[in-house]
Formats: C-alpha cells, sequence, structure tokens
C-alpha cells in the first residue's frame, strides 16, 4: 500500500560533517514528488536516508504511521530505481522482476501474474528472456522500474534514473515513469539536478541547497514565485538588478533606473523601503517605449524565441552574472534587433520578483518557504 | 536517537575471522622468525651472532651478490625478450597466433625447477645433447651456475612480460597512434613515443614480478647452480642442513633475505606508482601485415622462443618413455619409468589434488571476503589487503616454510608434518592471484546492484551471495585459475613442509632428481603436467563459458 512519508527534524552526519542539519518534509500519500538540487545539496543523501541505505542520525522518518529510523533497508518495503539502474547482469529481464518477488515470498500465481502486468506496462513484454546486457539503456530502465514497483511497495525510490540517458529518450522516459507513476498511484520521491525534468514531472517539488530546504510547492508556485535568490537563479533564468524601493503598504515604487520606475501591488506589507534585489525572467521583458535602456551584446535564434544576450547601460545589477537575457517570442514580435542595436526593455510588474537584500528571501505577498499547498508542520 | 549502535552483523564476523587467520598465520610466524634470528642457537639467548657469522664470512655474502646479479640480469633479458614478443604478436600479422599462446602457457604451467633439471638432462656433465656433441669431439660451455640459472629463469619468466604486456598492447586505444601520427609522429617513432609509453605500466609491474621471483627462486638454483650460492639455498642449508639444522642462522639468513627483498619491493612499487595510469579502449589496435624478409625473422624469433620455452616441458615428456639404466638414459622406449613410480605417482597425486583442492577453496572464499571489506567497507582492513598482496612476494617459498614451522611444530597448535600446514602455505603463497582480480572485479560491480536487491528484501548477506558473489565468480575465475595452477606446481615451500605421508607432486619431482632417477623424475613430472592441464582445461570450461559485461 502505498503511504505518506513525514520527515521530521532528520539529521544526517558523517563523523564530524553535517551534511543535512534539521530537515522536515511531508510527502503525500500518491504523490510524485522531487528532490531537486545542484550536486552536494543533499538530496541523495536523503534519499538513501529514506531508502535505508544511509543511517538517521536524528529526527525521524515514517512511513505512514510506522518509524521506519531502525528497521533495515530490506524491510522497508520500498521499490528503489538507481542512477546506473543497477539491473542484475546474470539474470534475465524475468529474473530480475521476479528477484523482489520470491524475496517477499509471493505466491506463485500471484507473482507470475504481476510479472505479466509489469512487462505489459513498461512494454518490455519482448525482452523477457533476454540478459540484460543486450539492453539499451532505456529499456534497462524500464526493467529496473518494472523490478521496482512489482513488489508493491509502499514508497517508491528513484535516484536520477534518467541522467544516463540521452536528451530525447529522457523526454521519453519520464512521459512514462510519470503515465506509470499515475496509473498506480504509489508515493514516489524523485531526485534530479534537472530543473526542467523536475518541472516536467513532479507534483510538487523541494529545491534543496547545503542540506537544507529552499523551498517546497508545485513547479508552477516554484517557477513563477521563487522564495528566495538561490531558487529563483536556480530554476529558470534570472537577471538581478537592484532597485530602490519606496511607498507604503502593498503598493510600493521601485526604481530601477533614473527615468523608469515599477509600480508593484503585491509587495509584503511589513517589507522595508530601500535598496532590494529584482528578479527578471527573459520572458519577463518587453519592448517599450519607456524602459531600462539595454545594448544588444549577442542574438541566439531559437526558432520560437530569440534570446538577446543584453548589456544595461543606465541600471545597477547584481555583480556575479555572466548575462541579462531577454527571450522575444517570434509569434508576435514587431520587429527584430541586432547586435549593437539599443532597445528599452519594460518589466512585467505582476510577474516579476522582489527580494530583500538581506535575507533574500521574497518580499511578495503569500509567498513562503512551504508553498500554500503544503501541509504545515 | 543519532546514537550510533554497533551491530555484530556477519561481516563484522568475516573480519574478525580474517584477522584472526592473518595474526595467527602471518604476524606471528614472521615476527617469530625475525626473533628467532637473534637467538644465539648454542645458549639460547639474545645475541648477534649469527649476524656475524653471515656478514663475517665471503662465502655467505656472496650470496646477497650473486642474487641481485641474477634477479637483475633476468629481469633485464625477460623485459626485452617478453616486450618485443608482445610487440610482434600483437601489432603484426603473426601465423598461428593461438598456437604460440598455448606453447607459452604450456611453458608457464610446471614449476620452474622441471625447466633446470631438463637442461640438466640435454646440457649438464652427462646430458643427452653434451653427449652427442662430445661424441663428435665439441665440448659445448658448462650449464651449471650463472649461465644456466639465468637461461632456465629467463625462459621460464619473460612469459610474465609477454602476457602483462600483450594485454596492455590490447588495452591502447588504436585512436591515441593515429593522434600522434596527425601530430607528425611516424609509425617508428610512434613505438618508442606512444606505444612504449602506453604499455610502460604494465611492463613495469610484470618486470616486477619478475624481478621478485626470480630473487626467491629456490628449485632453479638449487638444480642448476651448484657453487653459485644464492640466498634462498643457503636458507635452505641452513635449515635442512647435512651437519645438523640449524634454524636460528637459517632465521638470522632469511632475515637479511626479508629486509633485502621488502626494500627492492618497496623501492620499485614507489617507482611504478609514480607512473601509473588506466587505460580502456573499446577498439584494438589493427594487426598489420608483414611481409618478405621482416617476416620471415619475426617468425622465427617468436616461435624460437616460444619453443625454447616448452623444450624442457617436451623433454621431460621424451624422457619418462626412454629406458634407464641408473640414472643414465639408455636406447629404446619403455614405461619402465612409470612403473617404478606408479606407487608414489599415485599418493602423490592424491595429495597434490587433495590439498590443491581444498586450497583453491578456501583461497577463492578469502580472498572474496577480504576484496569485499576492503573495497565496500573500508576499513582496517582496505590496508590489509595491501599486506596480504605483498607478503609472498618478500617471502620466499622456502622461509615461509621455516617460518610456519617454527610457529608450529610446538604446543599449542602442532601442525607440522599435517596436510593442514601445506594447504596454509598453499593458501599464503597463492592468494594474491585471486585477491588481485577479486578486488579488479568489484570495482566494475556498481553497489547499486547490491542495494537493488536489498531494496527487493533480500539481507545485506543474502544480497551479497545472491548478486555480488554470483557477479563476481566469472571475474575471479583468472585470478582463481592462475592460483590453482601454482598451487598444485609449488615446490619451495612443501620440499619444507612435507612429511612421508604428505608428499605432493612436485616434491616427490625433486626428490626423484635429486636422488638423480632422472627417469622417474620425468615420469612423475609428466603426470603433474598432464592432470594440470586437464585440470586447467576442466576449470576453464567450467568456468570460463559464463561473461558479463557490466
Amino acid at each position: 500500500m502505498s503511504k505518506e512519508i513525514i520527515i521530521e527534524h532528520a539529521v544526517k552526519r558523517y563523523d564530524n560533517v553535517t551534511i543535512i542539519k534539521d530537515l522536515s518534509l511531508r510527502i503525500g500519500n500518491s504523490e510524485l514528488f522531487t528532490l531537486l538540487g545542484p550536486s552536494g545539496c543533499g538530496k541523495t543523501t536523503l534519499l538513501r536516508m529514506i531508502a535505508g541505505f544511509n543511517t538517521i542520525e536524528g529526527g525521524t522518518i515514517r512511513f505512514g504511521d510506522t518509524v521506519i529510523n531502525n528497521i533495515p533497508a530490506h524491510k522497508r518495503n520500498i521499490g528503489m530505481v538507481f542512477q546506473d539502474y543497477a539491473i542484475f547482469p546474470h539474470l534475465t529481464v524475468a529474473q530480475n522482476i521476479m528477484y523482489g518477488l520470491k524475496e517477499h515470498k509471493v505466491p506463485r500465481e500471484e507473482a507470475k501474474q504481476r510479472l505479466e502486468k509489469m512487462l505489459r506496462l513498461t512494454k518490455i513484454e519482448e525482452y523477457r528472456d533476454r540478459l540484460p546486457e543486450r539492453l539499451s539503456g532505456g529499456q534497462q530502465q524500464r526493467v529496473a522500474l518494472a523490478r521496482a514497483i512489482a513488489i508493491h511497495p509502499d514508497v517508491l525510490l528513484m535516484d536520477e534514473p534518467l541522467s544516463n540517458l540521452d536528451a530525447k529518450l529522457r523526454v521519453e522516459m519520464r512521459e512514462i515513469i510519470r503515465d506509470i507513476q499515475k496509473q498506480i498511484g504509489i508515493t514516489t520521491v524523485y531526485v534530479t539536478h534537472d530543473q526542467e525534468e523536475a518541472l516536467a514531472i513532479s507534483d510538487r517539488i523541494a529545491v534543496m541547497n547545503f542540506g537544507d530546504i529552499q523551498q517546497v510547492g508545485t513547479p508552477h508556485e516554484i517557477y513563477t514565485r521563487p522564495f528566495n535568490v538561490f531558487v529563483a537563479d536556480f530554476i529558470g533564468r534570472s537577471g538581478f538588478f537592484c532597485g530602490e524601493m519606496e511607498g507604503e503598504g502593498s503598493r510600493r515604487r521601485i526604481k530601477l533606473s533614473k527615468d523608469y520606475t515599477l509600480e508593484m501591488d503585491n509587495i509584503l506589507p511589513s517589507a522595508s523601503n530601500g535598496r532590494v534585489i529584482v528578479g527578471i525572467r527573459p520572458e519577463e521583458f518587453c519592448i517599450a517605449e519607456k524602459g531600462m535602456t539595454a545594448k544588444v551584446r549577442k542574438a541566439t535564434y531559437l526558432g520560437k524565441y530569440i534570446t538577446y544576450v543584453l548589456d544595461f547601460e543606465d541600471c545597477s545589477m547584481m555583480e556575479d552574472q555572466e548575462s541579462i537575457e531577454f527571450s522575444q517570442h517570434l509569434g508576435n514580435a514587431a520587429s527584430l534587433h541586432r547586435v549593437g542595436d539599443t532597445i528599452k526593455l519594460a518589466a512585467y510588474a505582476q510577474r516579476i520578483n522582489v527580494f530583500s537584500p538581506e535575507t533574500k528571501e521574497s518580499i511578495i505577498r503569500g509567498v513562503a518557504r512551504y508553498g500554500q499547498e503544503t501541509v504545515s508542520l | 536517537m543519532g546514537r550510533k549502535r554497533f551491530r555484530f552483523d556477519f561481516w563484522v564476523l568475516i573480519t574478525i575471522i580474517v584477522f584472526t587467520l592473518f595474526a595467527l598465520f602471518m604476524v606471528w610466524p614472521l615476527a617469530k622468525l625475525l626473533i628467532s634470528g637473534f637467538i644465539d642457537p648454542s645458549t639460547g639467548e639474545w645475541s648477534l651472532k649469527n649476524f656475524q657469522t653471515f656478514f663475517g664470512r665471503k662465502y655467505y655474502t656472496n650470496a646477497i651478490f650473486h642474487s641481485l646479479y641474477i634477479s637483475c640480469t633476468v629481469t633485464i633479458l625477460t623485459v626485452i625478450l617478453g616486450t618485443l614478443m608482445a610487440y610482434l604478436t600483437s601489432t603484426f600479422d603473426i601465423k598461428g597466433r593461438g598456437f604460440i599462446q598455448i606453447l607459452v602457457i604450456f611453458s608457464m604451467m610446471s614449476p620452474s625447477f622441471i625447466g633446470a633439471y631438463s637442461w640438466v638432462i640435454l646440457l649438464g656433465r652427462n646430458g643427452l645433447v653434451t653427449n652427442f656433441f662430445a661424441n663428435l669431439g665439441i665440448s659445448l660451455p658448462t650449464i651449471y651456475g650463472f649461465h644456466g640459472i639465468v637461461l632456465v629463469l629467463t625462459l621460464k619468466l619473460y612469459s610474465f612480460i609477454y602476457f602483462y604486456v600483450s594485454g596492455a598492447i590490447k588495452k591502447v586505444d588504436p585512436s591515441m597512434l593515429e593522434a600522434s601520427q596527425s601530430l607528425g609522429c611516424s609509425p617508428a617513432r610512434n613505438v618508442v613515443k606512444m606505444l612504449i609509453p602506453l604499455v610502460l605500466p604494465s611492463l613495469l609491474a610484470a618486470a616486477l614480478m619478475v624481478f621478485m621471483t626470480s630473487i626467491a627462486d629456490f628449485g632453479t638454483a638449487m638444480l642448476i647452480g651448484e657453487g653459485y650460492r644464492v640466498l634462498p639455498v643457503l636458507v635452505y642449508r641452513a635449515f635442512m642442513g647435512e651437519n645438523g639444522s640449524n634454524a636460528n642462522f637459517a632465521a638470522a639468513i632469511a632475515f637479511v633475505m626479508v629486509a633485502l627483498t621488502a626494500c627492492l619491493y618497496f623501492l620499485q612499487k614507489y617507482i611504478i606508482n609514480k607512473k601509473s595510469f588506466k587505460m580502456r579502449s573499446v577498439k584494438t589496435i589493427q594487426k598489420r601485415p608483414i611481409k618478405g624478409f621482416k617476416a620471415v625473422l619475426a617468425h622465427i624469433y617468436v616461435y624460437g622462443l616460444a619453443l625454447l620455452s616448452v623444450l624442457p616441458q617436451m623433454t621431460v615428456i621424451v624422457t619418462a618413455f626412454l629406458k634407464t639404466k641408473g640414472s643414465r638414459f639408455v636406447r629404446g622406449f619403455s614405461l619402465d619409468s612409470f612403473r617404478s613410480a606408479w606407487k608414489t605417482i599415485l599418493s602423490t597425486t592424491r595429495n597434490t589434488y587433495l590439498y590443491g583442492a581444498t586450497a583453491i577453496v578456501l583461497i577463492v572464499l578469502i580472498a572474496v571476503f577480504v576484496a569485499y571489506l576492503s573495497v565496500r567497507k573500508r576499513n582496517a582492513l582496505t590496508s590489509l589487503l595491501d599486506v596480504v598482496t605483498v607478503f609472498p612476494y618478500i617471502i620466499s617459498g622456502s622461509i615461509l616454510g621455516i617460518m610456519l614451522l617454527l610457529c608450529f611444530n610446538t604446543k599449542p597448535l602442532i601442525l607440522s608434518g599435517s596436510a593442514a600446514i601445506i594447504i596454509v602455505a598453499f593458501i599464503i603463497r597463492r592468494l594474491p592471484h585471486t585477491l588481485r582480480s577479486s578486488v579488479g572485479v568489484l570495482y566494475q560491480i556498481s553497489p547499486s546492484t547490491e542495494e537493488a536487491a536489498i531494496s527487493l528484501g533480500s539481507s545485506p548477506q543474502k544480497a551479497f551471495f545472491k548478486v555480488t558473489f554470483m557477479l563476481m565468480v566469472p571475474g575471479i575465475a583468472t585470478g582463481a585459475i592462475m592460483s590453482w595452477v601454482t598451487v598444485i606446481n609449488e615446490l619451495s615451500a612443501s620440499l619444507i613442509l612435507y612429511t612421508g605421508g604428505t608428499k605432493t607432486l612436485s616434491v616427490a619431482v625433486y626428490e626423484q632428481v635429486s636422488r638423480g632417477n632422472y627417469g622417474a623424475a620425468a615420469a612423475i613430472a609428466s603426470i603433474l603436467m598432464l592432470t594440470t592441464i586437464i585440470s586447467l582445461a576442466v576449470f576453464m570450461k567450467a568456468t570460463g563459458s559464463k561473461e558479463y559485461t557490466m
């Protein structure tokens, strides 16, 4: 039976190095939940703590009502899909799937039925008697998935399952994983460093960095309303500007350059005026009469879009940014620009994000680390 | 919460067992040997007398020089001969490469002292070839002493270089050579600038092996060395000496030898490690056709060397069927030699294979466990791995035999004269082959394979045996075969440890040779070779058919 996963104040330490200080999460039943973050952020560590391959130095992890901290991995009833598939090379496809069924002492007749069902579900029926070495990466990953879910685990854990596949197959496989996950409705924790993959596949995402949760929310929440500068930068692209904020309550004005000021109506009333960080995504700009002056440094034609790399002249930017980009949708573009052109850009005030320079956290009203659809702990 | 709990699980138990065995059969005997050297045999007190005797007499100190001289000469010769052979066979289209391979493997499969005694049969004072030329009035140079030892060891050991270097050339990515050519390097210069540097790590590793084997070799020097004394012979003579055994003096010489080999080993290892890197290639170098004069020369060289190296085996087989009169061979064929040695053959064959089989099973088990613990668990055993592998390199067979006798011929654990002590010696000496391939194979198996089994509900040790162990077996086979062949051909430790009832085939051959019963020796030696080949074929059939790619 699929179960929810509740992590409360989990701690992971190796000798004296603390990887995860204090982490709490609630992953709903039947949810496809993604742990997303750069390498070394602790996402795989957390997944392996849930799996039982890493010890838990503090806090608790529960599957439903059961605390699993001291249950050894092989008794946790988990299904796990590994980055390198971890197919048993000495067993045929069918034997690989049967392995867990035998370990779980599933009666022979039922085991056979489940095997058939899994082969059908993952569309690998014709390979059933082959040794895995003769299968492609995508096929091997299907076997791994079939093997993991055949045992009807409480939770399904996937550790970067697509990172060894080529780009096209990755897109195809993530659809398959999502379809199957929805079909059988099993609580799934999915680890990836690929933000596009995470956005495409997840019900909810936890963005992690330095062993800590940066933000939890639906893909839409996380993309449109990042909780902090890290999330805004890590998910998609954002250009960061320095602005001067003034006004009161929700309605404030943010001055971005000497003759361009944005009118905002969604600022947290408690936010203090003065310097703020403004994050603007490439598609949140538009060409306008009045705006920030920018010079086109580079133009990249991408079919649907043109992406311009810009140099801004009259407004101050956050340091350490390689480039600030503007994507022009070609469907409704009035004119194209060349390298060297000077253009005026306005930003959509409703869509941009504003962050406090001290905490680096969002000061847009209603944005929280744990998104609205999260059960609070 | 958060408290680390010590679980007494399967692997803890294995760790304890491995450490106990290691301490009991390696650390303690070595300590005892080193201590014994410092004890005066007549008074039983601490003294440096043994060392004073050793270093005080040229008779003994010369042996150090002799040992080094032989090892260096043999290493240089084998490197030249073996590398050239490997280069020719793996980059040119040499006819009958498979046959060459079989000849070379065949030459590796018998103990080196059989080479020595065959050369004595052929070129010795009363040798077949010597007599033939003597009848023509030509006297050949002597085979005894330095030249003989070098000849025998070189023909025996070049095969190591050949196999290592051939293997390395196979792993060289041809696009590296192409890249070098595209950068302006001529094909001939390519060999010097690219190929040799690329195979150098393997070449050095093989050379180290040759060096250590030849410095420790005992049987050859004993049979053909005569007045040319080397260290292992001195140790053996002191321990088994005609004028009474002097274990303490033997231990002192052993101490000198162990110190010497240890220094040389670590020095060479240090140099090799600085130059080591890994290669992996899917493509292999295409063999080029070779024509005309060059082709003739290449074929003569390759076939000549291969045939020369199996000459001892051929001699043994042929002479086994010759009529004998005392220690002389006379005209005509017969089965007399087999008949006269039949009883010995039966009992020693039984012993050899019984002990060998027991040893190989234990070797595989220990190798798998030690490899697993040191690669996957990363604890104190990781360093133990190196020690276990290095041990037999530094401790030659006869010294190991003496060590074990010193420890286990008194209470509380009396093993001397038993089969167990011979099996222990086999295991210690031949474990590294299997251990090395276990470690290599384990690095290729992703830990997640085992975790997958655990996630599917197998307990950790069940996951190990059902998945990791099963995956390791085909990979271990190569090492295990090496261990097996060298186990059943082991001489130097068995020679010190055997008693009437625990004699093995190679000891029996040695015994007959030293008594001058060349016919009987040849008969027993042919049985040893024949059964080695049969067991090898069976072994390969059983294990070689399954190979997975990981």
